[in-house]
């Protein structure tokens, strides 16, 4: 049995010794593989230029920017409530996720806070975007590697989680939903029965894609011992959330991190993974689902009754000063540094998205992997184009 | 206790300095943690730290710009800050931006205007009369630890020249961060580069640098990350106009504009009502 530390160095040795190989053994021509912009196994408008010295990688440059909307200058331009709509396009498939850092930021400097309930709801509808989120993510993984039934699953599952959010805040993909001091509405009659049976049925989900992919030989092998990352590069490159987990360090800020939040009120567990590799990867997501439904199960549970908006002035005025709030958002760590002046707006409103670091590690992690582990290893580290992009 | 060893290294003529931090202490007595963080920073660092803030949970520290990459390494070595979180530029220019002043009054005199110097003046009024502004703010509020020292400039940790490169680090073991900020020149901002510390500062220096214009000496590939090669200008500087701005005011201005029809027309309409 060897531990992670001795495979990690292994893998190390292993591409080092690849490096060597391509530099003496092999005096062939290098070619250059344009991945992209436009092209399916990139997810979106991200370009991947890879040298290759037959089917090795050596160097391998990101191209990002084809979607940058510059949120950050835009920001500055509007007033606190007119930004959530922005901050909803971010990471388009959770999008009430990216909402909630932002007036939770806002909230700290004006020093208010929701009532309970809106928390409550808050988090219910936070992991139900991550849900939506991974949903999709453990479906597409398999359809990256030539499975295509699991993405058909994941639509189709995913669907209902949308019609929850949707039922909740009138919005499928941009709610818009969340408000300075509370919540724009209450939950809806009969959702709360609703959202039950959705947990399950995402359950269920989930056992059906784990006997779907994880006993299968070829996804295994295409998956086990493919992009390992190290923790400590890992965490100097600043990866978060499940790609940093799969690394085996054990740190989620549901539960690490001081938060309005209702997820101490709950009873999970952060599931790490030593493996470092794409299978743990998707592992550690495929676990994160399961664990969300139980949260949103024991919040159904708990649900307090109260107003869902506490008292604020009419017109949103933020006092001067800066604050700094990050949650555990699908794909990682989500913050906002705002600096306000006393102002409508904020003077400067700096967005942490946590694509941005999970990509920059890929040039260093596709050195001397083959081909057609680009397209796993970029699917296992899982981004979403303007989660990188702003 | 003064652990704040910014009394020491603000300059000579901040008279003003131990009783802004005075406040703070009490605020931050009861944040052991990162008063010991802090406290170790200032021993590795000297009078490298010209100022720091405990207070709403957070650390942030202030140190020398020539000090930055050791200041980085010492978080990383010493203080187990293992987490790269982010790195970025803040432009500490007084802008008119936010729809909050001269909402209704300048728009409108904008558009009614249409001479090309019009505007032009107006912007300068404006610069001038918001110079005014921050600093009087500023010392409203120093008991929270903001000074004004350069005049324009304010900030939490304080600051003395318009541009400042700032980093979040993060411990994931002992679950708190810092940030770090530096002043950096007004002319020719430079910094050393930390991508050898954490190597995720690679991404973040070059999106600083085609954001700001900040030079990040030792990086090895200073090239644009988001903006096409031959973008000119630094985008998320405060003198650079929004462009979409100048051809077109602010619909969404709308919101916090006079409502003609709204039932209380002294009050603005806002945008953030209440759930009934």
């Amino acid at each position: 049995m060897t531990t992670i530390g001795e495979r990690q160095q292994a893998a190390y040795v292993a591409a080092q010794a690849a490096d060597a190989r391509l530099q003496v053994e092999l005096q062939t021509e290098q070619m250059t593989l344009n991945l992209g912009p436009q092209h399916p196994a990139t997810h979106g408008t991200l370009r991947i230029v890879a040298r290759l010295d037959g089917e090795q990688v050596v160097q391998a440059d990101v191209v990002c920017g084809y979607m940058h909307r510059g949120y950050e200058k835009l920001a500055e331009v509007r007033n606190y409530p007119q930004i959530t709509t922005l901050v909803n396009r971010i990471d388009w498939l959770s999008s009430f996720a990216n909402e909630v850092p932002f007036i939770l930021a806002a909230e700290q400097l004006m020093e208010i806070e929701a009532p309970p309930r809106a928390q409550y709801i808050r988090t219910i509808l936070f992991e139900l975007s991550r849900i939506a989120n991974i949903t999709l993510f453990i479906g597409e993984m398999g359809v990256q590697l030539g499975a295509l039934t699991p993405v058909f699953y994941a639509f189709r599952d995913r669907e209902h989680v949308l019609n929850l959010i949707e039922g909740a805040t009138g919005g499928r993909f941009h709610p818009n939903y969340d408000r300075i001091g509370g919540l724009k509405d209450d939950l809806p009659k009969g959702w709360i029965d609703e959202t039950r049976s959705v947990m399950k049925r995402i359950r269920d989900y989930c056992d059906e894609l784990e006997t779907l992919l994880m006993g299968n030989e070829i996804f295994d092998r295409r998956t086990r011992g493919i992009g390992v990352i190290p923790a400590d590069i890992g965490l100097s490159y600043g990866l978060s959330g499940a790609n940093i987990r799969a690394s085996g360090v054990d740190w989620d800020l549901r539960r690490d991190e001081r938060s309005p939040l209702a997820w101490k009120d709950c009873d999970w567990k952060v599931w790490t993974h030593p493996d470092g590799d794409c299978f743990a990867r998707y592992w550690v997501r495929l676990q994160e689902v399961r664990e969300a439904t139980k949260i949103v199960d024991q919040l159904l549970d708990g649900l307090p009754a109260g107003p869902i908006q506490a008292k604020v002035p009419r017109i949103i005025k933020v006092p001067a000063g800066e604050a700094w709030v990050h949650t555990e958002n699908p794909l990682g760590e989500m913050g906002y540094y705002i600096v306000s002046q006393g102002g409508l707006g904020p003077f400067r409103c700096k967005i942490r998205s946590a694509s941005f670091n999970n990509t920059s590690i890929v040039p260093w992690l596709l050195r001397g992997v083959y081909v057609p582990d680009i397209i796993t290893i970029l699917a296992s580290l899982y981004f979403i184009l303007g989660d990188i992009d702003r | 206790m003064s652990r704040l060893s910014s009394g020491d290294a603000r300059p000579p003529g901040d008279a003003a300095a131990p009783d802004d931090t005075a406040p703070e202490e009490a605020a931050a007595e009861n944040d052991p943690l990162r008063e010991e963080l802090l406290d170790r920073l200032t021993t590795a660092l000297g009078d490298a730290v010209v100022g720091s803030e405990i207070s709403r949970g957070d650390l942030w520290v202030r140190v020398r710009a020539d000090a930055w990459k050791r200041a980085a390494e010492v978080c990383r070595d010493t203080l187990g800050f293992d987490y790269f979180c982010f790195l970025s530029g803040l432009d500490w220019m007084p802008s008119a931006p936010n729809p909050e002043e001269s909402v209704s009054t300048d728009i409108s005199a904008d558009i009614s205007a249409d001479a090309d110097d019009a505007p032009d003046a107006d912007a300068a009024e404006e610069a001038e009369a918001e110079q005014e502004q921050p600093v009087t703010d500023a010392d409203a509020a120093a008991p929270e630890g903001t000074d004004a020292q350069g005049g324009v400039v304010t900030g939490v940790a304080g600051g003395d020249t318009r541009f400042q490169v700032f980093a979040r680090l993060y411990s994931t073991k002992r679950h708190v961060g810092v940030t770090l900020k530096a002043d950096l020149d007004d002319d020719a901002p430079s910094v050393e580069s930390i991508h050898t510390v954490f190597r995720g500062a690679d991404w973040h220096e070059r999106e600083t640098w085609e954001m700001y214009g900040f030079t990040f000496i030792g990086h090895p590939d200073l090239t644009h990350l988001y903006l096409p090669g031959e973008f000119e200008g630094f985008p998320l500087r405060k003198d650079y106009p929004l462009l979409a701005r100048e051809v077109k005011p602010w619909p969404g201005l709308v919101d916090v504009e006079l409502m003609p029809e709204a039932p209380d027309a002294g009050e603005p309409a806002n945008a953030e009502e209440p759930a009934s």
